[in-house]
């Protein structure tokens, strides 16, 4: 999942400063979840704007707002009320936003920031974190993680922050090469770490060209 | 010359460091580094220490080689990505820099621009395989060089920090990759030192090691560093003796006597620890961390009088 949370109202009033009619489209995914976009979010943010002068000219529901084609034919049924609004506010992740920015001709304003879970995007399970970085360590690192789990994304061990089991740049979170070696040790094999260097390949996390052939990315319109 | 002739010689080394300044006046800088003439064998140069925006460390390094010093560049990861690292490796040996100490760098959250995006795009272990690739004649990708470098590579380890057979593992993974010699951080303990220079040994590492002092300001100095810094500890006994010299410093000021107490106990124990450590290993790195005038001081009281 993306994990979000709402913009300070001063701050999206900053957005609406020049435009007075306002559609709101919340999404029922992810920013639901994380109980920014729910209806009652959505009703009180909108008696917020109307206190401050605001009209709202409607609003829409999306389940899951990152699904471009899915926005637009929820967006198509309130043609009227968009086209009377002089601007779209978006609660929903930033994917989610810029579905529907690509979506309507009208300016789009988020409600939103979508920050950083360091987990994996869509489904996200307790510590199984993942970064999508298209060179999977699991094998090596005792089947914990360690682009997210550990706050550097170092791969070839430990550095000389660990303190006390803990992270020195985050004290509430674990060591993740601690972690590693833990559970190497358990497993009786610490040899996998004495391995020759290791970089990363981050041309591994742009999407392939087939990757982007698939439907998934067909049914996205491509403004770009 | 780099540090290759005496790492060879088996005589005990001494190096020491200087910091670069933030801001362009590296007068202060230079005269750190003057007062280690003839005293040590090598000034590391730390770069961007504790994530801190200054000057480089390869400009001052090249500052100290002009004055017939001998610079130990420290590179950290955090900020730079391969290609800018390998190119100012290759900058630095064109600057007649030798010696290079690879770090992975501490993170960007902890300096003053935690805004900043870090990079590590490789660390302390593919930073010493570059910095060997690029000695071999070839860069990361493979590509062959017009000119190669000979740098002298060292690395780094905590001897205090916890998950230490973790962190002996990574040594290793670091001399495989190309360190010539390891520096320590700040030990404070003769024991361990002696019982962590053994398990090094066991791990088939044969590479000069140089036990790593940090010069003790006070008391609260030695307590702040328990708490704030990952891999230091600093025994009560050496806390007390430092706290009891500040208290005679105090009193002799309200005397109007001179004081003093504080910098001799510094001296005096880093002086013994240097003694304490001097069998188990083959150098010492001394970091003053502003109480640089101190240092020749403590290599006189170490029995080290300047290099051989």
């Amino acid at each position: 999942m993306i994990a979000s949370e709402q913009k300070p109202l001063e701050e999206i009033l900053e957005y609406l400063a020049d435009e007075r009619r306002v559609f709101i489209l919340a999404c029922d995914g992810c920013s639901a979840g994380c109980k920014v976009s729910t209806a009652e979010e959505v009703a009180r943010l909108s008696d917020e704007l109307s206190e401050h002068g605001k009209e709202i000219t409607g609003c829409a529901r999306s389940d899951f707002a990152c699904n471009q084609a899915q926005v637009v034919s929820i967006l198509a049924r309130h043609l009227p009320e968009i086209s009377a609004a002089d601007g779209v506010l978006v609660l929903s992740c930033g994917v989610g936003i810029q579905s529907v920015a690509a979506a309507v001709e009208k300016r789009v304003h988020p409600g939103t920031n979508s920050v950083s879970l360091g987990g994996y995007a869509g489904l996200w399970r307790s510590e199984a974190r993942c970064a999508t970085c298209g060179d999977c360590l699991l094998d090596y690192t005792g089947g914990i993680c360690p682009i997210t789990a550990c706050s550097k994304s170092l791969i070839n061990g430990i550095c000389g922050g660990s303190d006390g089991g803990k992270c020195e740049v985050r004290p509430d979170i674990e060591c993740g090469w601690a972690r590693i070696y833990e559970r190497l040790e358990s497993l009786g094999r610490t040899d996998l770490l004495r391995r020759s260097p290791r970089m990363r390949d981050f041309k591994r996390m742009i999407p392939t060209a087939e990757r982007r052939g698939t439907s998934l990315f067909a049914l996205e319109r491509e403004p770009y | 010359v780099s540090l290759f002739p005496v790492l060879e010689s088996g005589k005990f080394i001494v190096t020491s460091e200087v910091g670069p300044p933030k801001g362009t006046h590296v007068e202060h800088c230079l005269e750190d580094a003057e007062l280690l003439r003839g005293k040590v064998d090598g000034i590391n140069v730390t770069d961007l220490q504790a994530a801190a925006m200054r000057v480089g460390s390869a400009v001052i390094c090249h500052l100290l080689k002009d004055r017939g010093l001998e610079p130990i560049l420290q590179m950290v990861c955090r900020d730079r990505n391969r290609i800018a690292l390998q190119s100012d490796l290759l900058g630095a040996w064109v600057l007649g820099i030798e010696n290079v100490l690879c770090l992975t760098g501490d993170h960007n959250t902890l300096g003053d621009h935690p805004e900043s995006s870090p990079v590590f795009d490789l660390d302390s272990v593919s930073l010493l395989h570059a910095a060997k690739r690029l000695c071999e004649g070839r860069d990361l990708a493979d590509n062959e060089l017009e000119g190669a470098p000979n740098f002298c590579l060292g690395a780094v380890v905590a001897p205090a920090a916890d998950h230490q057979e973790a962190q002996l593992i990574k040594l290793e993974r670091k001399v495989e990759a190309g360190a010539h010699f390891i520096q320590t951080q700040a030990v404070y303990e003769v024991d361990r030192f002696v019982e962590f220079m053994d398990k090094v040994r066991k791990h088939g590492i044969t590479v000069p090691v140089l036990a790593g002092i940090v010069l003790l300001k006070s008391a609260g100095m030695a307590r702040y560093m328990n708490n704030n810094v990952a891999g230091v500890s600093v025994p009560d006994a050496l806390i007390k003796r430092m706290s009891e010299a500040g208290a005679a410093d105090k009193s002799a000021k309200e005397e109007g006597k001179k004081g003093g107490h504080a910098v001799g106990t510094s001296i005096e124990i880093a002086a013994e620890l240097i003694k304490g450590f001097q069998p188990h290993c083959q150098g010492v790195h001394v970091m003053p961390l502003g109480w640089d005038r101190h240092v020749p001081p403590v290599l006189d009281a170490a029995g080290l009088n300047g290099k051989s």
